[in-house]
């Protein structure tokens, strides 16, 4: 992240404030994972934007979540090559073996299966991160393995 | 670390970092890109490590990681030096046999080097790979050479040079000129001038300037500057200041996608690095130049490689794009003139200032000078990252550089440009690559992403794929993109499930010219364009779907069957084991079959079946 | 103080003028949706797109945002320009059928049929309730959220918004709400395209302004009412199929 940190980032931050925003909610997502109503309130008071603009912002990025994320992130890559290499049907095969009807979090909180467009390893698709690790070639058949990897572990620090 | 306060004190550091190195000595420089590390190339270079280390060996032989060689398919891929041997597929447990030979009479490891797919021939170095034989590789030269963490490896190979060279006597103009001369063109994707770029912002009165790094690569199937990033950041900060010098700035930002964590760490470790040599900051080797650069992840949005966008971005605000003009040239961050480029084209500065305008415009074709970087990913053997000269024909690089498509099977179509470019028919095989030519093609040059297809591929398929994406990714700011996309990707799904009719094509047409003409934003502009090729080009494809509810390449789920051959099938069941939906009745080592009425079409039967009994109609 | 050429004619402006506004002053009509006068220009409607430069470099650019610059040479009118608007308006009302502004505009610019099913949605995105808000009632009571299809117009976490001072200019502005189309028929997204404000085609007109498809209560009681016509009392509607 760049040179805030946390909400406390609130208290040394530089004007002009309001450029800060996103770098604010970026820290606040990695501290509690997702974006809590209560201080996402005290942003805008300190930062003197009007609430609805932070919230435009909160809900614009997909890097946020106004919802807690599950223990293990899944990024399935739906870019092209891995379109073209396969990539929706693991997808669909990953979506129907966590029980989920569109990507989202599970309900035991073990998993959140986010989408993404292209994490630049097109070489070796289709590509699936999880958490810090990215699993490349991925089959429907190397699903159900990959996923009872992670299920009760702790989760890989993850960079982003 | 020394601070050089002069360029002659970087000239002396320079001097003496390669003086330190003696070029007959040993190293293995393994390629520690993002697409290696998933292959593993970090446990073979932790390997390495332990063996060199058991051996005593760690002050005879250097062991180095590096960026991306972009030679991806064949990763993990590493160079012995000094005769430069290039190894491919490294596994950990070659890793004892790749030390062994680097001490006993330094005879290669036969097996892990490159075979030629038809002759069979073992290569052994670097630039002798067919692959890398016919590119131009001035920006990715260096990214196997060098540690993207180590200043010294930058300085070694001649980096910061260009701008020793600008700080000792050129004046800002000199650049400019330089630049213009060179005919650089904007590598983001439009290809705008450069020169004439920058000469905007610098007749522009207002005070102070900005220029930014536009290093929020998002067409899917682009890894090029994220490569260039993680693999030679330097080369990008000193395109950046030499900018800085030639515009007035005072402040730079590199906007940076958040799913690039590796290029964030890079580059940060680069900036802090330039910052204690005095190459950033106050006073810049002395010349007065003061100089700040500030790198802002991006929070996942593609629209935010749209200028404006990115701009609102760094304001912190919702990366919903502006009406240009103003351009950001003249109105940009803060309401100042800001100079935005893509990664490449700050990358190509330091280069022409190097080696001269007139050098680079000599390489290339009339209107479209310099290389491009391309990446060449899809159904292709060879995918990986490649940097040719522009005026190259897409057979070339098809066949020469990407050596065809796998599994014998036909070329069908190349889409170049990302979700913004089109699709180029294997009929214009001959087509020069240049800004121009692909523009009359109803394509775009883009930032550089080349998807190859074959005859498996679905055009109706592709373009609806890359509506979702342009839909998921749309601002929803202005209406006909917001609107205009999602109808059209309607059309494309009734299409695809054999319920279109020909006055959609002509609707969807119509749909497409008024999105790309009325859009607010380059993202809803070029968004038609992959509907609008594959019409021109595919139309067969669409009549097939619309009049015979039919795909020709049976992708489109709801017009194929999936049947099982049953002199073929040799009652294995393993297909049963994948099938979720429990389409597949049979008998142990008798012949299966599949019940149409369940069959999803996920293709996993046909992932698992070895006899190859599954067909596709 | 620049000059420019609109529609062949030329004028001189202020800097920072509009072309929107340049073109209002010589009284040269441009359709909005988006804009207002009382508003910070917004650009998102795409309505007044209007033609600058000449072939084959010409662009069509929002009117209300493009300052008007030294030389520039616009087209309100040119064929590129009506295309554009009448597909747009195609969307528009497929995707609104029921704002009388939607129709009437539609109308207004020629609009034959919409070959798109109609979607029935309570708000374009135009912007103008959220803009008059932040800037005239200076309350940000709503805004917009969310992005691309998903993107919409709402006060931030609840419902009611705790800044809301229940003014009704959100109201008042909406170019949805302002005006709701009386049709007989809601399915059938083209009405008969009345440019008066009385209710539409439930009586008899003595002067039928349709020149469209009449739509179903035309057909029913109206003027296109098969018997009617027959008997010389029904007056035969222009253009029945579209001219």
């Amino acid at each position: 992240m760049t040179q805030t940190s946390g909400v406390k980032g609130l208290e040394h931050a530089t004007s002009p404030q309001r450029e800060n925003l996103i770098t604010i909610l970026q820290d606040m997502q990695a501290n509690f994972h997702y974006l809590p109503e209560a201080k996402l309130r005290e942003v805008a008071d300190r930062l003197r934007v009007p609430l609805i603009q932070v919230f435009h912002v909160a809900t614009f990025y997909s890097c946020f979540s106004l919802e807690p994320v599950g223990k293990h992130l899944v990024h399935v890559c739906l870019g092209t090559a891995c379109h073209v290499r396969g990539a929706p049907r693991v997808l669909d095969r990953l979506l129907q073996e966590l029980r989920l009807s569109q990507p989202g979090t599970t309900k035991d909180c073990e998993f959140t299966v986010k989408t993404v467009r292209c994490v630049g390893c097109c070489a070796l698709a289709p590509v699936v991160r999880v958490d810090a690790d990215t699993h490349h070639h991925l089959t429907q058949a190397k699903v159900r393995g990959l996923l009872r990897r992670y299920h009760r572990e702790a989760p890989v620090p993850a960079a982003a | 670390m020394p601070n050089l306060q002069s360029v002659q004190e970087l000239e002396a550091f320079r001097t003496a970092c390669q003086r330190a190195i003696d070029p007959a000595r040993p190293c293995i420089s393994v390629c520690a890109g993002s697409g290696c590390s998933a292959s593993g190339a970090r446990e073979v270079l932790q390997t390495l490590r332990q063996i060199l280390e058991r051996q005593g060996l760690q002050d005879t032989i250097d062991l180095k990681s590096t960026g991306c060689h972009g030679f991806c398919e064949k990763g993990p891929v590493m160079i012995a030096w000094p005769e430069g041997t290039f190894y491919n597929r490294v596994a950990v447990r070659d890793a004892a046999e790749i030390v062994a030979s680097m001490s006993n009479g330094r005879r290669p490891v036969e097996r892990l080097l490159y075979q030629d797919p038809v002759s069979g021939e073992r290569v052994q170095k670097e630039e002798d790979v067919p692959f890398y034989r016919r590119q131009q590789r001035i920006l990715f030269g260096n990214n196997g050479r060098i540690d993207p963490k180590a200043i010294e490896d930058y300085l070694r190979v001649g980096g910061y040079s260009a701008l020793a060279r600008v700080l000792s006597g050129g004046t800002p103009e000199q650049v400019v000129d330089s630049v213009k001369r060179a005919g650089l063109r904007g590598r983001g994707g439009a290809g705008f001038p450069t020169g004439k770029k920058w000469e905007v912002c610098r007749k522009n009165p207002a005070r102070p300037k900005y220029i930014i790094c536009n290093a929020d690569e998002g067409d899917p199937g682009a890894f090029m500057d994220r490569s260039l990033l993680e693999g030679n950041p330097h080369s990008v900060l000193e395109g950046l200041i030499i900018g800085a010098y030639a515009l007035e700035a005072s402040e730079g930002f590199i906007y940076v996608r958040s799913e690039y964590p590796l290029a964030v760490e890079h580059l940060g470790v680069a900036l802090a690095q330039a910052e204690e040599f005095g190459l950033l900051g106050e006073n810049i080797l002395g010349s007065g130049l003061n100089f700040h650069i500030r790198l802002v992840e991006g929070a996942g949005a593609f629209v935010c490689g749209e200028e404006t966008a990115l701009i609102a971005s760094i304001e912190g605000r919702v990366g919903e794009p502006h009406p240009r003009p103003p351009y950001p040239a003249e109105k940009g961050l803060r309401g100042k003139p800001t100079v935005i480029n893509n990664v490449k084209t700050w990358a190509s500065v330091p280069v022409i200032i190097n080696r001269g305008a007139d050098w680079y415009a000599s390489i290339g074709t009339a209107h479209s000078k310099g290389t491009m970087v391309f990446s060449l990913v899809g159904k292709i053997n060879n995918t990986g990252l490649v940097e040719v000269p522009m005026g190259i024909t897409l057979r070339e690089m098809i066949y020469g550089i990407g050596g065809g498509v796998p599994r014998g099977k036909q070329l069908k179509a190349v889409q170049i440009g990302g979700p913004s470019g089109g699709c180029i028919p294997a009929s214009l095989i001959d087509l020069p690559i240049d800004y121009e030519a692909l523009t009359e093609a109803g394509s775009m040059m883009g930032s550089g992403g080349m998807v190859v297809m074959d005859e498996d591929t679905c055009m109706v398929d592709v373009a609806r794929y890359f509506l979702e994406f342009l839909e998921d990714e749309s601002c929803g700011k202005c209406f006909p993109c917001r609107k205009g996309t999602q109808r059209m990707r309607e059309i494309l799904t009734w299409i695809s499930q054999g319920k279109g009719s020909e006055e959609d094509l002509r609707l969807l047409e119509d749909l497409a010219w008024m999105v790309r003409e009325t859009s607010l934003c380059g993202l809803g502009q070029t968004a038609p364009n992959p509907v609008l090729t594959t019409l021109r080009y595919f139309r067969e494809e669409y009549l097939a779907h619309v009049r015979e509810k039919r795909c020709p390449a049976r992708v489109c789920k709801e017009l194929i069957t999936y049947r099982i051959d049953p002199t073929l099938c040799d009652g294995c069941g393993a297909c049963v084991r994948v099938c979720t939906s429990e389409a597949i009745l049979g008998e142990k080592k008798h012949a299966h079959e599949i019940q149409n009425a369940k069959c999803l079409r996920c293709g996993a039967c046909l992932e698992v079946c070895q006899p190859k009994a599954i067909v596709v109609t | 103080m620049p000059k420019l050429k609109i529609n062949g004619i030329h004028v001189e402006v202020e800097r920072g003028t509009t072309v929107l506004e340049a073109a209002r002053f010589l009284g040269i009509e441009i359709p909005t949706l988006c804009h207002d006068d009382g508003l910070k220009p917004y650009g998102a409607c795409r309505l007044c797109v209007v033609e600058v430069g000449a072939a084959p470099r010409s662009k069509l650019q929002s009117a209300c945002t493009l300052p008007a610059d030294e030389g520039m040479v616009v087209s309100t009118r040119s064929a590129r320009v009506e295309r554009a608007r009448r597909l747009l308006l195609e969307l528009y009302v497929a995707t609104c059928p029921q704002s009388k502004t939607i129709q009437d505009l539609a109308s207004r610019y020629g609009l034959r049929a919409v070959r798109l099913t109609p979607e029935f949605e309570d708000c374009i995105q135009c912007g103008k309730c959220v803009r008059m808000c932040a800037e005239q009632m200076m309350a940000g009571a709503i805004g917009f959220a969310y992005r691309g299809l998903h993107r919409k117009v709402i006060s931030p976490f609840r419902a009611q918004s705790e800044v809301c001072r229940h003014c009704g200019a959100c109201l008042y502005i909406c170019p949805v709400c302002e005006l709701r189309c009386h049709g007989a028929q809601p399915e059938t997204t083209l009405c008969s395209g009345c440019l008066n404000l009385a209710p539409a085609c439930l009586s008899y007109h003595e002067h039928a302004m349709c020149f469209l498809d009449p739509c179903a209560a035309c057909e029913l009681a109206g003027p296109a009412r098969k018997d009617l016509a027959k008997s010389g009392e029904g007056i035969p509607v222009h253009g029945k199929g579209g001219t």
